[in-house]
């Protein structure tokens, strides 16, 4: 803390600003304020760490999937059928001797391909959407809306059908189709998002600077937005896996042999009384994964909204 | 510096927003001139349309649902005659503008640094080593300690007067002739809009820069402007040399204004001299004087028609039909202006 001696009055305005910098030096993550009660809360907490955790070990393990000392997903008869987990197989192996374990975890793969690409895609489509819808207003945002909507309100699951009937089933075209259908609502959030910030005073001078429309829709507004964005879009990615599980589930999705882990609940569904563990095991892949990315998404989401309340 | 006539040059100039009650006369009808580096004090209470004035003379206005007419003139150009695209070259560089609430004027999510570089890097086309070097330089100006290390900031890391600093560091970033300071420390706590006021008064002098401080707080223009306009009901209904206006006020709305303002030398437990009522509806203006209805002083004639601009003396004008007599406030007046000068 410095004061300028030629100018007095300025100390206590220097002093508060330099207070809270240095109460906590270089930290710029959003845990920089001094304590306080309205701050109470502003942790991601250990739920969101382990979520997170969870997430990163099944990407890993989708990523490595291949070079891992894993048995052959696909191979049949190589291995006795309906083993329970035993310390060859650690989680034994289903109706055709297909290992479990390596299953779930090529299974993982196209979960989470079809999940992330297709938010990937949502969000780049539906954002430049929905910002451009809340940014200039009017009829350009009437006429977006208006498709939106449409599309929010056509059955989702006979797009599917249909798409997938036409397109095929490949992981590529199951990953767009279910890009092109996360692009409506993640548009209505990102639309209203904008809408908040396009009338803030700080857009306002950012205008009065002469800023160009697209310079204020990248540079103002997008980092505002994205943070929310982010976070909504790990929930989005959960609903996408759950949803690429029902068509797998119904045999829409990538074909066998690929594992899935819909496909692998429904083989494990044929023999659910005799063998619960079979269906058990994707299930419960599934299950995880979809918890963290809510949970995850949740807290982050709560997270910047206390942010947005501190400013 | 191209012309030679006054900076800015604003002739009958009216914004109305279209609602579905119908137009809202936001300002109806302001002209006045303004000199080179001089400043004018745009005074009235809040809805009198003085925030629309500072945005229609830039142009700074909604895309749609407005209706501007009049003509603005800044050092010879038509203002209210250039695209959109030629008005961006116009503001930041030319004309800038300072906001009321620095906590929401600022980009939360962007380091103080960039802010201020983007629109040198825009309007200047500096390098970006340069246009930070330049940026540091601003900020020491404007009395921010340690100004290399604040570019690195983002605005929560700051106090409100501090943002404000900044976002005045900002509008001054391109050397801008005309500043319009819109309620520039009306967010701000009291200790820090006295040294507000005098940085924008300290960088208008250095710069030679002309100003428009539009404020609620006849006190805050008191000592710091060469004139001021006092806005009631989107019209100018007094405006006058500073020293003249709180000398020979005439108009009956700058005298309750005037009169709203607490004193330090008042006894105790005195009552506020509060202005009863409120502003006119904006859609369906009263047919006489706007103020009439809430002058202590109003007759039948107030009521029945508008009284015009009138001329009390050299750039001193007013409009009122029972005007305060010359000198009637000027032993008030004179108190409060040395209270307000530092």
């Amino acid at each position: 803390m410095r004061d300028s001696p030629s100018e007095p009055r300025l100390t206590e305005a220097v002093v508060a600003a330099a207070a809270p910098v240095a109460a906590a030096p270089g930290s710029l993550n959003g845990a920089v304020s001094p304590a306080g009660p309205a701050y109470v809360g502003r942790t991601l907490g250990p739920g969101f760490w382990i979520s997170i955790g969870w997430v990163v070990l099944m990407i890993l393990a989708a990523l490595a999937a291949g070079v891992l000392p894993l048995q052959d997903p696909t191979a049949i008869g190589d291995n006795l059928p309906r083993l329970g987990p035993t310390g060859g197989h650690l989680l034994g192996t289903d109706e055709l001797g297909r290992d479990l374990f390596a299953r779930v975890v090529f299974g993982a793969r196209t979960s989470l391909i079809v999940g992330f690409s297709s938010i990937a895609f949502g969000i780049v489509v539906g954002g430049a959407i929905g910002l451009i819808a809340g940014y200039y207003g009017g009829r350009l945002d009437a006429a977006l809306n208006g498709l939106s909507t449409v599309l929010l309100a056509f059955p989702v699951l006979i797009f599917l059908l249909t798409v997938v009937t036409f397109l095929g089933q490949n992981l590529f075209d199951v990953t767009l189709t279910l890009g092109i259908l996360s692009v409506a609502p993640i548009a209505r959030i990102i639309r209203a998002n904008t809408l908040a910030y396009a009338n803030r005073e700080f857009v306002l001078a950012a205008r009065a600077l002469g800023a160009r429309s697209r310079r204020i829709l990248i540079r103002e507004i997008l980092p505002n937005v994205l943070p929310s964005a982010l976070a909504f879009s790990l929930v989005a990615v959960a609903v996408v896996i759950v949803a690429e599980g029902a068509l797998s589930f119904l045999g829409l999705s990538v074909r066998p042999p690929t594992p899935t882990w819909g496909g692998m609940i429904a083989e494990g569904g044929q023999v659910l009384a005799q063998d619960p563990l079979v269906a058990l095991w994707p299930a419960l892949a599934m299950f995880m994964t979809v918890l963290a990315l809510n949970f995850a998404g949740d807290r982050l989401q709560v997270y910047f909204e206390v942010r947005e309340g501190g400013l | 510096m191209s012309g030679t006539g006054p900076l800015l040059e604003v002739s009958d100039l009216r914004t109305h927003f279209l609602t579905g009650r119908g137009a809202v006369r936001a300002v109806d009808g302001v002209s006045f001139t303004l000199e080179r580096g001089r400043t004018l004090g745009v005074v009235g209470e809040s809805g009198s349309g003085k925030t629309v004035l500072a945005r229609s003379i830039m142009g700074l206005l909604p895309a749609r649902n407005v209706v501007r007419t009049g003509e603005v003139t800044y050092d010879g150009r038509r203002l209210t005659g250039l695209s959109p695209a030629e008005l961006r070259e116009v503001w930041g560089a030319e004309i800038s503008m300072v906001f009321q609430d620095p906590m929401t004027s600022l980009n939360p999510v962007v380091r103080i640094g960039r802010q201020i570089t983007e629109t040198m890097r825009f309007h200047l086309e500096l390098p970006e080593a340069e246009s930070r070097a330049r940026a540091a330089e601003l900020l020491r100006s404007v009395g921010i300690p340690e100004p290399e290390r604040r570019l690195r900031a983002y605005p929560h890391e700051l106090s409100g007067g501090m943002r404000q600093r900044v976002t005045i560091a900002i509008a001054l970033a391109c050397g801008p002739r005309l500043l319009l300071a819109d309620e520039p420390t009306t967010a701000l706590d009291v200790t820090v809009q006295a040294q507000i006021l005098s940085l924008l008064g300290r960088q208008q002098r250095e710069r030679f820069m002309a100003m428009i401080l539009v404020t609620h707080d006849l006190g805050v223009v008191a000592g710091r402007t060469d004139e001021i306009a006092v806005m009631y009901a989107g019209r100018i209904v007094e405006r006058a040399p500073t020293e003249v206006l709180f000398s020979d006020m005439r108009m009956r709305y700058t005298q309750a204004l005037f009169r709203s303002i607490p004193r330090i030398t008042d006894p105790g437990h005195r009552r506020l001299q509060a202005i009863g009522g409120r502003p006119p509806d904006l859609v369906a203006p009263p047919r006489g004087c706007p103020f009439a209805p809430r002058c202590r002083y109003a007759r039948e004639r107030c009521h029945a028609e508008a009284p015009a601009l009138t001329e009390a003396g050299p750039g001193h004008t007013y409009a009122c039909w029972y005007p305060a007599e010359p000198g009637e406030v000027a032993a008030e007046a004179a108190a409060l202006a040395s209270e307000a000068m530092p």
